[in-house]
């Protein structure tokens, strides 16, 4: 494994922050709050993002995509966290398009990766529950057999882009008790079908999220994704995928709020002199830098280790995922610390880095989560 | 690629033919390798022969140029070579200051009469290298040193006091920091020089660490003659040389404590010696989290060094890393040696005598000698104002 960018993907990150740099500076994120935007990211700048072939760096070629690497979408994802764009790269790609792709059959994913590679179709996946935590296998959500049938009923929590989606993947449980890995299904549910409520929900990062109820919601058999009763396993491996591109992101979040307060030490003054100049501050600072650069590597790591299926992906994963949630609460914390009052105020763009942190720390399994399951992993 | 493939499969035919059987498995730390030099001993004479064999391929100092001896490999075979040694748990042959500190910088800096002197002895093992850098009032404010120099004829007589030189008592060869203009801004009058031990007025005396072991000492110079001809790079210019060989040493430590490499025993070995388990899990959920914390820190450092080395490879300009992997490399060294003592627990409170063992004994001591880590070679607090300084760029 070599921890180093190849040509293409210097070139893909260079025109990725570029991009970044003129087209979706934290402003756009902003205003997408400020005005209470009912989508929650930009449909153009989508379209845009999948013209420029990043939507379909991970979709398989048959499908109009690129067939790329997480190595390689992993450098779009760190340009974008830079400035907290909100398009529905996790949902869509990282979550949705790869369960599709890992364990779709080949009528459904006719029906929807070419769409989504070209930037029209948005889909997501429904896991989390209001008791699930981390859990994948905690599955309250039921769906029962009901004369060629499926019926689903439960409901799910913060279901990213849930109500732009057109089509959710809804686990749900189809044998055994409530948290057993086995008897879990993945069901492919088109957003308008009959019993299938959405509601926005707010957070505190402003993405768009929603809550999804399920009251008898029928649906197919042909609306199966991958085995009955063996979603756990799939969507386990897409959900270890995902977290991959989630460290990214927030590698480029805390490269940027550090980079902002950086630049707030090297300018604001103080007792007539820059308060980059005081060694409390400084030493915090060169420690900062050295946990984001192990951060770094924790993320390219598991990002190569997971495109070449090693064996210890899931450990590099854990590892790039604990790492990133307390750095990039770390950077945030210090950032707005280093700001002073300013960083406490709205009008600073400190806070929503503040915000973005604490929910990607808590999305695919925080620190503790990760660390627990190395332990596990390797047998301490 | 398919080059570098064909030296893999040369370079693990060549060791497994010529490494003598009893050094295999011997994979040794930074502390207990060989040092080389007059005064070394071989308590195994093996361990002489690895030295010859290895030595007359240049592969002593795989990346040197092979017109001073070293094997002139590019770096991508230089790492293959350590792979290979690695594989076959071959202990280094040779380590120390010749070859992690002033031979770089005498490739850099030295003129090419001082190259042809020192460097082939230095890949033969035949001369061994101490530090005289520090000095009773000058630690971290290194270029306030005081050590006098002054040109009479073709020599330097220096007179004045170094402190901390590790190893001065068995090494034959000495590179320092001495004063040859005091009017000078203190960075502007210093020069670097070599300096035979043997030399008249030269004296050591070892100074006890709080581990027992006495690895560095006092070296007061009465009146030493050492010829001009010995000066490294220009005269009142030895501060850049002391920099870049500073450079050369931080990574030389952080590698040596950082990255793992030589580990006889990982601590999860350990903790199953002296821990209760439940089934598979360490019983004390506490001791297991500060396990699982080191050991996943301790990753993420050995690839971010791996990520250095492929950058460096890739031909991309090194950062000013080396502080960054001597703060958390060194860092990381303390914590495991503290690790392992909370896991022996009462076990690892022995100094000497009975009802302790050999392994536990040297553990205790390796783990108070570790404290020096954060020190030696610019403290961390040092190494934390170059990174402020050089790397982000913070006003002084
Ligand atoms: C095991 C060991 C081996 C050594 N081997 C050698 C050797 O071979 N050759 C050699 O020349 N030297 C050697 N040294 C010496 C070593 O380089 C010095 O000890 C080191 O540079 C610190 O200097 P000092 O001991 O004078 O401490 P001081 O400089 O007096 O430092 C005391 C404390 O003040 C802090 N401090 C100082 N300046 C600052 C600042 N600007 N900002 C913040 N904090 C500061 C330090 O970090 C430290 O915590 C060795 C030291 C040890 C422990």
């Amino acid at each position: 494994m070599e921890l180093v960018l190849s040509e293409d993907q210097e070139l893909l990150a260079k025109t990725a922050i570029d991009f970044v740099r003129t087209r979706s500076p934290v402003s756009r994120m902003r205003a997408l709050r400020d005005a209470q935007d009912p989508i929650g990211f930009s449909r153009t700048l989508w379209k845009e993002m999948a013209e420029l072939g990043w939507v379909g760096i991970l979709i398989p070629e048959a499908y109009g995509g690129a067939n790329m690497g997480l190595a390689d979408l992993v450098v779009v994802l760190e340009a974008l966290g830079r400035t907290l764009a909100p398009e529905p790269f996790l949902s869509t790609i990282l979550l949705g398009g790869q369960l599709l792709t890992q364990a779709g059959s080949e009528e459904q994913k006719q029906a929807w990766l070419p769409g989504i590679a070209s930037g029209d179709k948005i889909l997501t996946v429904a896991y989390q529950e209001a008791r699930s935590r981390y859990d994948l296998n905690r599955v309250a959500t039921k769906a029962e057999q009901q004369s060629g049938s499926w019926v689903l009923s439960g409901e799910k929590i913060q279901v990213l882009d849930g109500h732009t989606a057109d089509a959710l993947i809804v686990s749900a449980r189809t044998a055994g008790g409530q948290n057993d890995q086995d008897g879990i299904t993945l069901f492919l549910i088109p957003r308008d079908t009959p019993g299938l409520t959405v509601t926005r929900q707010q957070r505190i990062d402003d993405r768009a999220v929603a809550l999804v109820s399920l009251d008898s919601v029928k649906v197919g058999a042909g609306s199966l994704l991958g085995p009955l009763g063996g979603g756990f396993e799939i969507l386990s491996q897409v959900v270890d995928r995902a977290t991959v591109g989630l460290c990214a992101e927030m590698l480029g979040g805390m490269s940027q709020i550090f980079d902002d307060t950086l630049n707030y030490l090297k300018t604001r003054q103080q007792f007539g002199a820059l308060i980059g100049t005081f060694q409390a501050l400084k030493h915090r600072a060169a420690r900062l830098f050295m946990e984001i650069e192990l951060a770094r590597s924790s993320v390219m790591a598991a990002a190569r280790a997971a495109d070449a299926g090693d064996k210890d992906w899931e450990s590099l994963i854990s590892l790039a995922k604990a790492r990133g949630s307390d750095t990039f609460l770390l950077a945030a914390n210090e950032g707005v610390q280093m700001h002073g009052g300013i960083g406490m105020t709205d009008e600073h763009d400190a806070g929503f880095y503040l915000k973005r942190a604490r929910v990607a720390e808590m999305t695919f399994g925080d620190a503790a989560w990760h660390r627990e399951r190395w332990a596990t992993l390797h047998k301490y | 690629m398919a080059d570098l493939e064909k030296f893999r499969a040369e370079t693990r035919r060549w060791l497994s033919d010529n490494a003598p059987p009893s050094i295999k498995g011997t994979t040794l730390g930074l502390g207990e390798g060989n040092w080389g030099g007059r005064k070394a001993t071989y308590p195994n004479p093996d361990m002489k022969a690895w030295l010859n064999v290895m030595a007359a391929r240049g592969w002593t100092a795989p990346e040197w140029p092979a017109q001073y001896g070293g094997g002139g490999l590019s770096k991508a075979e230089a790492k293959v070579l350590r792979d290979e040694m690695a594989a076959l748990k071959l202990p280094a042959p040779l380590v120390g200051f010749g070859l992690t500190m002033i031979g770089p910088t005498l490739l850099e800096y030295g003129t090419e009469d001082q190259k042809q002197e020192h460097l082939s002895k230095i890949i033969r093992g035949d001369i061994r290298w101490c530090q005289g850098y520090s000095e009773p009032g000058s630690g971290s404010d290194l270029a306030s040193l005081q050590t006098r120099a002054v040109l009479q004829g073709d020599y330097y007589v220096i007179n004045g006091q170094k402190i901390w030189t590790s190893y001065a008592n068995y090494s034959d060869w000495m590179f320092m920091l001495v004063r040859t203009d005091p009017q000078a801004p203190k960075h502007e009058g210093i020069t670097f020089i070599l300096m035979d031990m043997a030399s008249p007025g030269v004296e050591t005396r070892p100074i006890k660490l709080i581990s027992g072991s006495s690895p560095f000492c006092e070296t007061f110079l009465t009146d030493v003659q050492v010829p001009a001809k010995n000066v490294v790079f220009k005269v009142n210019h030895g501060w850049t040389v002391a920099k870049a060989l500073l450079n050369h040493e931080r990574t030389m430590i952080a590698s040596a404590f950082g990255s793992g490499t030589g580990r006889r025993q990982t601590i999860g070995d350990y903790a199953r010696k002296y821990v209760d388990f439940e089934g598979e899990r360490i019983a004390d959920t506490t001791l297991r989290t500060r396990m699982t914390q080191y050991e996943m820190d301790a990753l993420a450092f050995k690839l971010t060094s791996d990520r250095a080395r492929d950058a460096a490879k890739a031909g991309l300009p090194p950062g000013s890393e080396s502080s960054m992997f001597k703060i958390y490399g060194t860092e990381l060294n303390q914590r495991r040696q503290e690790l392992l003592g909370s896991i022996a627990g009462p076990q690892a409170l022995g100094w000497e005598g009975s009802g302790f063992e050999e392994q536990e004994l040297s553990q205790t001591r390796d783990w108070l000698r570790s404290r020096g880590n954060t020190i030696e070679g610019g403290t961390s607090e040092v190494q934390l104002n170059i990174i402020a300084k050089r790397v982000l760029g913070l006003p002084d």
